[in-house]
């Protein structure tokens, strides 16, 4: 089963990070190899990955019309769901970007008995990941200050914010538990979901085990196992100015956490993580409809062969003629 | 044929749950009755399009070239440079699922490939295999699969059960839009000779004659003088109706079948009424006497070859601008791809209402202005004289063609219409019309009759909204601007809702537009007696 291979892979990396922890050799590989190797790899990735898209051509204007055009001066235009100027477009796109509003659409679709359809409210898909998508940008901002020295005061702020609850020694974060609850969700749900089932790859498996297994191993350092923060820093701040040693006392737990971390970097130029940027280019949504009153040029717009008048009437000459039509060449 | 159709009840038990191993095995049984048989060698020949033989779709043996598999990769790889959303689409999908149950085909057939992500996935799975390091790589694990005949198979019974109607596309988060996947499949099908007829064939007829039906110009002229007859009877008006007449201000485009479908023919009644009533200066074309298009379903290129008559036809007469009937894909063309394709209209102005003086800006470039805009503008004006009573014994929803809706966001202009020429009108559900409309189930080239169970289930969606305000409402009149609704629709809905019958938005205008001059009339643009006593609306 799809799954179990990516659980595999996962509990694998998991395996060799914890066992490699021991080691000097492998603590090396792990904590400073790995995640270079993994940066680099992001970054020109994600580079190629974005400029092949960028260099392919946009013939045409197709933004899909989510709401009514601007037409007649008195008939309301969508500006956000059917955006004729610029300024609509980035609107609705940041309205793609940070609120998911295409996914806020989803409704359920259930036939009943007597072929009858009944369409029913299902947010919890755009909810849940909603819910992953800014813990995930809250987390990575509050690691900020592993990689700074001194914190900035925003970080500082986003903690205490994000910690509110002061539940706990340390306080746990309201992120950390969302975003464990949220990866929990979209898990299970393809697993229980006969059709998602029917979709879903491996690789669709294995972004979802190595995040549950970022996230697990990030909250149980912070809480269970705890690591030693200080040397972390000083690791962390050692991989940011290109002097990296491996933290002998961090624990394996840690070792864990930047193996997969990086796995998940390493893999994201070639998975479909890439919709992070893919979203800002989808032409569907980042093209206004105005196609009638401003002429959208097409790069490639060859010539073809077509079938001219003259040919037309060279046809049917004596039918045109016979219906008393007027000839161009009588 | 008429033996093998199902009956409703045969169709309404519907598994979703998906069955059989895993997807990535191509497997396709061609049933009578869910597929479009191959398009004709003559039609490809006329057309210059490659591999024309004699084969259908149910043969095991498709005589396909000999480098097939390079044609179709070649060909991916133009496209994938080309068409910017098919490189993304094939990169960025992450299986949410949300696009699922959005799909009426998936809806009324429970096919796990027809759920929009999964159409996709039958190409992005060949595109993996053949442009992604992971999927060179990693293969079948990584979702990728070899092109092989059978999965050209599948492409072909897969991208022919899509109605390239965009609705998945408006739930994507991504925006992903399988009708961009579809055209490009389609498009690559083709350059081995895989084509549906009820496609093929119309194109060819309008690369030649002008028009899908391949009316030659003394057809077309006998149809519109008949058309006049018809209306001096009803009204007692000799009306005028110009063809090929330089220097007229307006080039009036329809789709053919206004000409001699039904109910299509009621519409075309009503357009003429009103040019009559307005004093209208325009002209058809004998030539451009299509404004379908079917290239949209064959390829891009195609597309291009066969609109090309519109502007050069529009110049050739010295128009001023065009104005455009009641349909679908048309104006997917007319609105999104015209003015790039075969423009700059710079030989046109830019358009000006001449009853009511108002520019239309939104058509400032193409210069291609929709019907509905033009009367919507004529009646909030006050141009139109109507009696909505005469459209008394209809009781009015309306439904949104996919092309009008999602391709152009014509929304407004047809309800404002409607609410004015008939006094009875009510919405479907809120999540069957709009951006959010149902596809007839039987658009982009579908609607030919060996493919009636196809048609059927991907119209259930719709259908069942209609018989929902039938029962709540006592709606008995779906009126639409779509040439292909005018013709499909009609089926549909005497399978699913009989009781209900299907109008264009101008053969209601026609039936209300009180004319100067005119006599007492006794009968609607269809025949039928009108029922109620004349003037008794708010004429």
């Amino acid at each position: 089963m799809n799954f179990l291979k990516a659980l595999a892979v996962a509990l694998g990396m998991i395996a060799l990070a914890v066992m490699g922890s021991g080691f000097p050799v492998m603590r090396t590989f792990v904590a400073v190899v790995a995640p270079y190797a993994a940066m680099g790899l992001f970054l020109v990735g994600v580079t190629i990955r974005v400029f092949r898209w960028a260099g392919a051509a946009v013939p045409f204007r197709i933004p899909t019309t989510c709401g009514q055009q601007t037409s007649l001066p008195w008939i309301k235009p969508a500006r956000l769901e059917s955006p004729h100027r610029p300024i609509g477009v980035i609107l609705r796109v940041a309205l793609e970007v940070l609120l998911f509003r295409s996914l806020f659409r989803n409704v359920g679709a259930e036939l009943r008995p007597g072929a009858k359809l009944t369409y029913g409210e299902e947010k919890l898909l755009w909810f849940g990941a909603l819910a992953f998508h800014w813990s995930l940008l809250i987390i990575m901002l509050r690691h900020l200050r592993f990689f700074m020295e001194p914190v900035p005061r925003m970080v500082a702020v986003l903690e205490r914010v994000d910690g509110f609850l002061q539940a706990g020694v340390p306080a746990w974060y309201v992120t950390d538990a969302v975003i464990f609850a949220a990866l929990a969700y979209l898990l299970l749900r393809r697993l229980n979901d006969a059709r998602l089932r029917y979709i879903s790859l491996v690789a669709d498996y294995l972004v979802l085990s190595l995040l549950l297994g970022v996230v697990s191993t990030g909250i149980l350092m912070r809480h269970f196992w705890k690591a030693d923060i200080l040397a972390i820093k000083e690791f962390a701040l050692g991989l940011v100015h290109f002097s990296p040693r491996a933290p002998e006392g961090a624990g394996a737990v840690f070792y864990a956490h930047i193996f997969l971390v990086s796995g998940l970097l390493a893999c994201l130029p070639f998975s479909k993580l890439m919709h992070m940027a893919g979203i800002f280019l989808s032409p569907t949504r980042n093209l206004p409809n105005n196609s009638r009153m401003r002429r959208h040029l097409n790069p490639w717009n060859h010539p073809v062969r077509v079938h001219s008048y003259e040919e037309w009437e060279d046809e049917f000459r004596d039918k045109i003629k016979a219906a008393g039509l007027p000839l161009e060449r009588p | 044929m008429a033996d093998a159709k199902p009956k409703p009840e045969d169709l309404a038990g519907i598994e979703y749950r998906p069955r059989g191993g895993s997807w990535l095995e191509p497997a396709v049984a061609f049933r009578k009755g869910t597929f479009c048989y191959s398009a004709a060698p003559k039609n490809l020949e006329y057309l210059g399009l490659p591999n024309a033989r004699e084969w259908q779709p149910y043969e095991q043996d498709w005589k396909l070239p000999p480098d097939w598999q390079r044609i179709i990769l070649d060909g991916m790889k133009e496209r994938l440079e080309r068409y910017r959303s098919f490189r993304l689409f094939m990169d960025i999908c992450v299986r949410c699922g949300a696009c699922a149950d959005k799909c009426h085909f998936y809806i009324g057939s429970g096919d796990p490939k027809n759920m929009p992500v999964l159409r996709a996935e039958l190409i992005r799975s060949v595109y993996r295999r053949y442009f992604t390091a992971t999927g060179r790589l990693f293969g079948r694990l990584a979702g990728a699969r070899d092109l092989t005949e059978a999965v050209l198979k599948e492409w072909f019974y897969y991208f022919y059960q899509c109605t390239e109607c965009r609705r998945c596309s408006v739930f994507c988060p991504f925006g992903i839009d399988t009708a961009e996947v579809t055209m490009i499949g389609r498009e690559l099908l083709g350059l081995v000779g895989c084509n549906i007829n009820w496609i093929v064939e119309p194109a060819a007829n309008c690369y030649r004659t002008g028009n899908h039906l391949g009316i030659q110009p003394h057809g077309f002229k006998d149809s519109l003088d008949f058309a006049a007859d018809e209306l001096e009877e009803m009204t007692g008006l000799r009306i005028e109706v110009p063809i090929n007449k330089k220097g007229a201000e307006v080039l009036f485009l329809a789709p053919s079948a206004d000409y001699f479908g039904t109910p299509h023919y009621y519409t075309l009644l009503g357009y003429l009424l009103m040019f009559h009533e307005i004093g209208l200066d325009y002209t058809f074309s004998a030539f451009a006497s299509e404004g379908g298009n079917f290239g949209l379903f064959t390829s891009h290129e195609m597309m291009k070859r066969l609109n090309a008559k519109v502007y050069a036809e529009a110049k050739r007469l010295g128009v001023k601008w065009i104005l455009g009937g009641e349909c679908g894909h048309m104006w997917r063309v007319l609105h999104q791809y015209l003015d790039t394709m075969n423009g700059p209209a710079d030989f046109l102005e830019v358009p000006v209402s001449p009853v009511t003086g108002t520019t239309f800006e939104n058509a400032r470039s193409a210069r291609a202005v929709h019907i509905c805009e033009f009367t919507a503008d004529l009646i909030r004006n006050g141009k139109l004289k109507l009696d909505p009573g005469r459209n008394d014994r209809w009781c009015v929803t309306f439904h949104d063609s996919c092309n009008t809706a999602r391709a152009m966001g014509l929304f407004e202009e047809p309800r404002y219409i409607l609410k004015s020429v008939c006094k009875r009108f009510h919405e479907m559900p809120e999540n069957t019309i709009r951006e959010q409309t149902f596809c007839c189930g039987s658009g982009s080239g579908l609607g030919t009759d060996e493919n009636f169970e196809m048609r059927m289930r991907g119209g259930l969606p719709r259908a069942s909204a209609v018989r929902y305000v039938k029962e709540t409402s006592g709606v008995n009149l779906l009126a639409c601007i779509c040439a292909i609704d005018k013709a499909t629709l009609p089926p549909l809905m005497e399978y699913w809702v009989p009781g209900v019958e299907v109008a264009g938005v101008h053969e209601l205008v026609g039936n209300a537009l009180v004319l100067a001059g005119e006599k007492v009339r006794s009968t609607d643009l269809r025949g039928e007696p009108i029922s109620v006593k004349e003037g008794s609306g708010d004429a």
